[in-house]
């Protein structure tokens, strides 16, 4: 699965970095950093939970 | 016999716990009953982005999706005004709406001031109404005056000062929000004077003047501020005058375990206007936060719809707020015994500020901190304790040359 951030919605709120920290990662201008667009193995539901959990729907999850 | 979901209160709540249901296999009937007329809508960006012109209505669902996809029954414009848990009836609209489960997500309603409602130009910010009405006002250059310097006054304060339009926040403590950030109530409130926002501190309002339309706003102090738009920030209470006499528990929101059920079979409650259980904390809170509404509509709505499923919620609560140009993140809780800037400096505008309970790390605030705070977040969802904190703060302190950028 592959992890898609519209960066026109993202505004580096933080909560996908609290469900999956080893992939999302927001610096301190506020932008959304991934370690990887790729989920990696048996991070599925935390990405999954990172996607709901995005306030401004930013995130989308992609086969 | 076909299982019958009822949500009471179409906003995030209400939307998280019908998509919830759907998601966790209920195919039962679901029926979504709202106040407003409008259909489910997001309201942090109402104070924010939506102020500034230009941003459309932040609605979440087309009513394509809500009535096909999720296969909701939609009763909006229609107040719920009573609950019989031993019928398992919901009146609303004069009807009773029979339910199996019911999730109870009526939010909280803006606090006013007395004789508000007879002057035009005098607004609260909570619904889409509102903040329309708040945005016509700006749109035509209102003089402003915000009354509470707490997140949602401070937020209009920071779209006026947009706009370059004169603004005074009137605040009756002598320091801003201290209840929802403790003692670093001072930097946060310090924006608005580095804004060209005139704060006043330690005075109440003892009037609201004009001809039919508010005019001047009148102080304790004897001060007179002159005004064509006037914005009550003065807090939210809890949404359950409809649940007098129901039996349920009201004590500042609907008292619930930590699974959210609220005591009678199938009822559970959600979002601002659940007092839920928080385990992690080892007691009860009420939050008026985006992500434990959303998160709690969604364990709420499966537990309601599907029985026997219901999981304890427990969460650090988070939010957010922009004023001017800064970015203002808080987590966990401020209740604390210490308060500790432990990245950054007050000065920069941009620092983390550490909160200790016990031997425990219970809170962070972070101004402009963006990459920082949600491992502080993590920090206080283990159960760190405080010199587990504290050594965290050092590493990173030393991953950031001179602890400030």
């Amino acid at each position: 699965m592959k992890i898609n951030v519209d960066y026109t919605k993202c505004t580096g709120l933080g909560i996908c970095e609290s469900f999956a920290p080893e992939v999302f990662e927001v610096d301190d201008n506020g932008d959304l950093v991934l370690s990887t667009d790729t989920v990696p193995e048996g991070m599925l539901d935390a990405v999954r939970q990172a996607v709901t959990g995005c306030p401004t729907e930013a995130l989308r999850l992609e086969p | 016999m076909t299982r019958r979901l009822v949500v009471v209160g179409a906003s995030l709540s209400g939307l998280r716990a019908v998509e919830g249901a759907r998601k966790a296999g209920f195919d039962g009937r679901i029926t979504l009953i709202g106040a407003e007329e409008h259909l489910p809508y997001d309201r942090p960006p109402l104070s924010k982005a939506f102020l500034d012109g230009g941003a459309e209505v932040p609605f979440f669902r087309d009513e394509s999706v809500l009535t096909g996809e999720l296969d909701v029954e939609l009763v909006l414009g229609t107040r719920a005004t009573g609950l019989d848990v031993g019928q398992q009836v919901v009146r609303a609209g004069g009807w009773d709406v029979p339910y199996d489960g019911l999730v109870i997500a009526t939010g909280a309603t803006a606090r006013t001031l007395p004789g508000a409602e007879e002057l035009a130009g005098v607004h609260t910010l909570r619904t889409l109404d509102d903040a329309l009405a708040v945005r016509e006002a700006l749109d035509a250059r209102a003089r402003t005056v915000v009354i509470g310097a707490g997140f949602i006054g401070s937020e209009v304060a920071s779209g006026a000062r947009k706009r370059g339009l004169p603004v005074t926040v009137v605040e009756a403590a002598p320091t801003p929000l201290v209840r929802a950030v403790g003692a670093m109530g001072a930097p946060c409130s310090a924006l608005h004077l580095a804004n060209g926002t005139d704060l006043r501190c330690g005075t109440a309002v003892v009037a609201l003047e004009g001809e039919g339309r508010v005019e001047r706003v009148r102080l304790a102090d004897g001060s007179v501020i002159e005004a064509d738009l006037v914005v009550v920030g003065a807090g939210a209470v809890a949404e359950t005058r409809w649940l007098e006499g129901s039996g349920l528990r009201l004590d500042n929101g609907v008292v619930c375990d930590e699974t959210l059920a609220a005591g009678p079979p199938g009822v559970y409650a959600a979002g601002d206007v659940a007092r839920w259980y928080n385990p992690l904390f080892e007691r009860h809170m009420r939050l008026e936060h985006w992500s434990s509404a959303a998160e709690q509509g969604a364990a709420a709505g499966a537990a309601a719809a599907l029985p026997g499923t219901a999981k304890p919620y427990e969460t650090v609560p988070y939010f957010w707020s922009d004023w001017y140009d800064t970015r203002i993140q808080f987590v966990g809780t401020p209740d604390s015994d210490e308060v500790s800037i432990a990245l950054g400096d007050v000065e920069s505008n941009r620092f983390v500020a550490l909160y200790r309970s016990g031997d425990r790390l219970v809170g962070a605030l972070a101004l402009n901190k963006q990459r920082e705070i949600m491992k502080f977040r993590a920090l206080i969802a283990r159960r760190a304790s405080w010199s587990d904190a504290l050594d965290f703060a050092a590493m990173r302190r030393e991953l950031i040359p001179g602890g400030v950028r």
